[in-house]
């Protein structure tokens, strides 16, 4: 084998490239949207009234959060057909990572709503508003607010994380990296280039979700 | 041939030996590697600091099954002939090398200054006021942090099955391949790492509560 580095099928190989990330980026945009709303639901479950429900998220978090991701994704994508269950494979890439970044998220959304006093919702309350209100409208903005660097590392480590989905022939980033370099033969110039894509991605998707959380929280956020 | 529930778990628990083999290398060398990027980390000449900021963002920037492609892929370009129980242990102690400097960082970072000061105004050298005085007091914070972070690495080394590592997620595929009973064989793996990390999660809330505790 020669001993130089080869980046000359790096002019043919762009829109396969492309393709992988659009799908990367594309799974991960669902993902922090489902994964954000669930997150933000268990969380309130977590700290509701009903004491099974407290029970269950407790167990759902402890399991996903003791378990590797690509165990879980195994397990929805060849394990759940074993008894009738069968999803194709970017939707059940989607639930796994859903699944994963909500068990994370629901603690960092349980710790936010920890941290606004119970001032605020008392004062909701006597100003008579109703207690979906004062949550929706006072004390989640809040929680979220001083959370908000948390859920995005967590975002963006599901999007590192989501590389695993191409063992089971999701064509992200990954999965076309991994066809190049079957037909190149040039694998550690492929997984170069592609770890340096990934690590573009991340910087990228961190600011973009800065700028969205300051437009949606307002200032101070992120 | 027919498995019995019992040859499957007798199979899977016998790989779980690698896995824990492979945590425990991955902490030990991890550990001791991160030690030494710790010392570039908070070092005096911003070279140093820069180079050991760099590699701790490639690192925590970059998915982890390309990082043990890299290495898979890369130490034979340099003449080396790579097993993958090596690719996978280089692997995971650079990345784990990575996480545990960090950590540590913001433990030594959490002493307050005063303390540097009062240990320099007592006439120790530097490499004395951190032995004696910042590192005592840092590793009581850093206990639970570093055991909370074994659990992530528990979890990372079932990537290395995709570079053909025998450790549990690659045997189970075997035997998923001939039993033909993912539900019971996928069910099993993960009750399996449930009972490698939930003890050490379990461990990391402990030490956690006792740290908070008034002394």
């Amino acid at each position: 084998m020669g001993a130089g580095l080869d980046f000359g099928w790096l002019s043919e190989a762009g829109y396969v490239l492309a393709h992988g990330v659009a799908t990367t980026i594309l799974l991960i945009a669902v993902t922090t949207l489902l994964g954000g709303a669930l997150s933000v639901v268990a969380a309130a479950a977590r700290r509701g009234t009903v004491a099974w429900l407290r029970g269950l998220v407790a167990g759902y978090v402890e399991l996903i959060r003791n378990t590797p991701f690509i165990v879980q994704l195994f397990f929805i994508f060849f394990g759940l057909p074993g008894i009738g269950l069968r999803l194709d494979a970017i939707p059940a890439a989607i639930l796994a990572m859903t699944i994963n970044l909500s068990a994370y998220g629901t603690e960092i959304v349980r710790s936010g709503l920890d941290a606004v006093t119970a001032g605020q919702r008392e004062a909701g309350l006597a100003l008579g508003l109703r207690a979906r209100t004062v949550f929706l409208r006072i004390v989640l903005p809040q929680a979220v607010r001083a959370v908000y660097p948390a859920l995005t590392s967590q975002i963006v480590i599901t999007m590192l994380e989501s590389a695993v989905v191409s063992q089971i022939a999701v064509r992200d980033l990954t999965y076309e990296a991994d066809l190049i370099q079957s037909r190149t033969f040039r694998a550690f110039e492929t997984y170069a280039v592609v770890t340096v894509i990934y690590l573009a991605l991340s910087l990228l998707l961190r600011r973009v979700l800065v700028a969205g959380g300051r437009r949606v929280l307002g200032q101070g956020a992120g | 041939m027919e498995f019995t529930l019992w040859d499957i778990l007798r199979n899977l628990l016998l790989a779980a030996r690698w896995t824990i083999v492979l945590s425990l290398a991955g902490f030990l060398f991890g550990g001791i590697a991160g030690g030494g990027l710790l010392v570039l980390r908070l070092a005096r000449r911003k070279p140093l600091r820069v180079v050991a900021r760099l590699y701790i963002e490639l690192f925590q920037g970059t998915p982890l099954l390309m990082q043990l492609f890299l290495v898979f892929f890369g130490l034979p370009l340099l003449g080396l002939d790579v097993q993958p129980w090596l690719a996978a242990g280089l692997g995971l102690t650079l990345a784990a090398s990575a996480y545990l400097a960090e950590i540590w960082r913001g433990c030594v970072e959490a002493i307050p200054p005063g303390q540097w000061d009062a240990a320099a105004s007592l006439g120790l050298h530097p490499f004395q006021q951190a032995r004696l005085v910042i590192l005592p007091q840092a590793l009581r914070i850093a206990v639970a942090p570093t055991v909370g972070f074994m659990v992530q690495l528990v979890k990372s080394t079932a990537l290395t099955s995709i570079i053909g590592f025998s450790e549990l997620v690659k045997t189970a595929n075997v035997i998923n391949n001939a039993t033909f009973a993912p539900f019971t064989v996928y069910a099993m793996l993960a009750a399996i790492y449930f009972a490698l990390c939930y003890p050490l999660t379990a461990a990391a809330r402990a030490l956690e509560r006792r740290l908070r505790a008034p002394a």
